[in-house]
């Protein structure tokens, strides 16, 4: 089937391959390839406006899907074009992922999906008028609310097919988007019957800030702050992820050392994330001594990061080509000292929690996602690991020398809070091994690609040769200049696959940019997860996926 | 100066003040926050609040997640459109005396997040007492913040007066 369509690229490196289908194909080629070629899991589905395109196209929109199969090993991107007035077939009844990234793709774009079981918006509010990812819509165009959605055309469906026909003896309940527990700004809309949950909805985008729309007037080396602010508990993972998705389409590696400095920071910043999720996840199970315990670590941490970029939180560390400077000369005594804490940290709270009778039975069987439901709803990271399945991005596409390192990937057997908490704590280790094993072997020489029309060059060639001042100066002024394509990659970051697509048409500032933030899957599945549970068990649910709504919201 | 009133009877063991000095200065030393959280910005207050920085040293770690109940608003991260009635339904439901502290760029002005979602500073809907800056504030500024709100409800200063005539239409307000 597939061999009829017609066949574009074919990237070599990384084994993707990438089709254009016609619209009316779509569903037909992803229904074969799911159960003819494994494709098993949904990577992500997004649209592309070409309205103000450099080259024209056949046709206004394009919809892209991107597919993995069982191996994760190959990646497949189809794309169909298509014009505002035509209909999409939902793949919702194939992929459970789906049903969010269509709603998004809706919600974004103006594309309707025929046989969606709801599409409404997801990211913007109810009032919202127009589609704010068209090239047509203004960028600061904002539009107030004024009311917020009561969920209710979600909820009484659902309550009917568990044959509540009237609500008389539920309570309703609202958990977020200002709660405690909410980690964040994530809205749990739940019926109860006593203190179990009988229909729970989901409602978020309370911190969607426009980040794919801000990206498309921001040269590439400007887009490196807004990374920062996905998943803020781990910002320089997404500097990474990002930096290493346009090094790819200019073609060039960095230099060993600048790979291995990668590598360092980014398990670091693993480290913390992991930390911050757990010691939340903890002091939601009452157990406050943990917060402390876990949280100080981080203090160490931050310290170590401003010293080395001038940050605590949003570290903006990384350029296009490089990093803004090398390691300062102590930093290795910093980053055992850093190590240490968090080992003691781990230490302290798990001499706590491991064999507490109350922690394990707070958690186990709490929450439960099965390896094949987790894959089919497009988890990755320790979530889907949680659940028993191996992959991870750092062994499946090794990048930055990955494969040489000696470390494990930690696997779960329930996929119940307990397993994704414990998953959590062993990941740290593992990465403390990584890191180790860097540090040992750091390389020297350059960090960063030696071309300046990527990276700046040296104040002192700025200011005293014309070759120096017209590099800095056409790169501040116009950015790096990335080759018209369209190009996915993806790393692993705390949360698991966190991914970029980028449209390029030629200049300094990506045509379109979208991000495939990891948590987003997670938090579809929520609902799922704690219908039938106890409201208390709910919150532990929520905590455990370590749902970042900067980076669910973007 | 000559001592007068119950001091002169009993020595230094008594104070003679206002019944609105001693309420000022037993608020000033417990403010109760309720931290309206939603980004980068609440990353940086859980360390405000934990051992480092220790915001309990100036007496406001009670924090509550009830408006009913707190004194201070903190609102620390992005306020998108979304979020506003919220926001302001929270404040509304907060009881006076109340004070409101918005901390970091984005709950000031937007911050970098000039676009169709974003909400261009919180003083579009409630009425601030307080601006912090910083993306995020650093936690240090936080704590200035709360030692600037702590002062300014202290001392019956021309603020106070001002701010009890305020008349503060947002664009919620209908
Ligand atoms: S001010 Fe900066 S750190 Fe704070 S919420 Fe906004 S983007 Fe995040």
């Amino acid at each position: 089937m597939l061999s009829q369509c017609e066949k574009k690229i074919e990237f070599s490196k990384t084994k993707n391959s990438r089709y254009i289908v016609k619209l009316k194909d779509i569903k037909r080629a992803i229904k074969f390839l799911k159960q003819e070629k494994n494709y098993n899991f949904l990577v992500d589905i997004t649209a592309v406006d070409y309205l103000d395109f450099c080259e024209p196209k056949q046709k206004r929109f394009a919809i892209i899907y991107l597919l993995k199969d069982d191996s994760f090993d190959n990646l497949l991107v189809l794309k169909a074009y298509l014009n505002e007035d035509e209909i999409i077939d939902s793949i919702t009844d194939l992929y459970e992922g789906a049903n969010w990234s269509e709603r998004e793709v809706w919600d974004q774009y103006g594309l309707k999906f025929k046989n969606h079981p709801n599409l409404k918006r997801i990211l913007n509010h109810k009032e919202f008028v127009g589609h704010p990812l068209r090239k047509d819509y203004p960028m600061t165009k904002g539009q107030l609310c004024t009311k917020t959605d009561d969920l209710m055309d979600e909820m009484t469906p659902k309550l009917k097919a568990k044959g509540y026909e009237n609500h008389d003896d539920l309570m309703f309940l609202n958990l977020g988007p200002a709660h405690p527990a909410s980690h964040g700004t994530i809205r749990t809309f739940v019926a109860l019957e006593g203190e179990t949950i009988v229909g729970a909805v989901n409602e978020i985008g309370y911190l969607h800030r426009g980040f794919e729309k801000s990206c498309e007037n921001h040269t590439y080396n400007q887009i490196i702050p807004y990374t920062d602010r996905l998943n803020y508990c781990s910002a320089i993972l997404n500097n990474i992820a990002f930096a290493h998705t346009v090094e790819q389409m200019l073609g060039v590696e960095l230099p060993d050392r600048g790979q291995f400095i990668r590598v360092i920071i980014g398990e670091l910043s693993r480290i913390i994330d992991h930390l911050v999720c757990l010691a939340a996840n903890l002091v939601d199970m009452g157990a406050l001594t943990n917060y402390w315990y876990l949280y100080n670590p981080r203090e160490t941490a931050y310290q170590l990061l401003s010293k080395l970029t001038g940050a605590r939180l949003t570290n903006s560390y990384m350029r296009i080509g490089g990093m803004t400077h090398d390691l300062y000369d102590g930093f290795e005594d910093d980053l055992k000292e850093c190590i240490k804490d968090v080992e003691k940290g781990m230490h302290d709270t798990l001499s706590l929690i491991e064999h507490n009778r109350i922690f394990q039975d707070r958690a186990q069987n709490i929450g439960i996602v099965t390896g094949d439901e987790a894959i089919n709803r497009g988890w990755s990271g320790p979530n889907l690991r949680a659940s028993g399945v191996n992959y991870d991005v750092r062994v499946n596409h090794p990048y930055y020398h990955y494969d040489t390192f000696d470390f494990d990937v930690v696997v779960g057997s329930q996929g119940d809070v307990y397993d994704r908490m414990m998953v959590r704590f062993e990941e740290i280790r593992q990465s403390i091994k990584i890191i180790d094993q860097a540090m040992k072997t750091l390389p020297g020489g350059s960090y960063s690609v030696a071309d300046h029309s990527i990276t700046f060059p040296l104040k002192k060639n700025v200011y005293s040769n014309i070759e120096g001042l017209m590099n800095q100066f056409k790169l501040v002024s116009e950015g790096v200049k990335v080759p018209n394509q369209e190009f996915y990659s993806s790393i692993e970051a705390a949360n698991g696959e966190l991914g970029f697509y980028i449209v390029s048409d030629g200049s300094g500032t990506p045509y379109r940019v979208k991000v495939r933030p990891p948590c987003f899957f997670s938090m579809a599945t929520l609902s799922a997860m704690v219908e039938g549970e106890m409201i208390a068990d709910a919150v532990l649910s929520l905590g455990s996926l370590n749902i970042i709504a900067g980076e669910l919201d973007r | 100066m000559a001592v007068t009133g119950e001091e002169a009877i009993y020595g230094d063991s008594v104070i003679t003040t206002k019944l609105d000095s001693a309420i000022a200065w037993a608020r000033e030393s417990s403010m109760w926050p309720y931290i309206f959280g939603t980004a980068c910005c609440a990353i940086e207050f859980m360390s405000v609040a934990s051992s480092k920085f220790d915001i309990s040293r100036f007496g406001a770690e009670v924090v509550r997640f009830s408006p009913r109940q707190a004194d201070l608003l903190i609102i620390a991260g992005t306020v998108s459109y979304k979020q506003a009635p919220i926001l302001k339904k929270i404040y509304d439901q907060m009881t006076e005396p109340k004070w409101v502290m918005s901390a970091g760029a984005c709950a000031c002005s937007g911050g970098f997040y000039d676009n169709y979602t974003t909400m261009q500073g919180v003083d579009e809907i409630i009425p601030v007492d307080v601006y912090i800056s910083g993306c995020p504030p650093r936690p240090e500024a936080f704590l200035e913040g709360l030692m600037q709100i702590q002062k300014l409800q202290a001392k019956p200063t021309k603020y106070l007066k001002k701010r009890a005539k305020r008349e503060f239409k947002g664009r919620l307000d209908a």
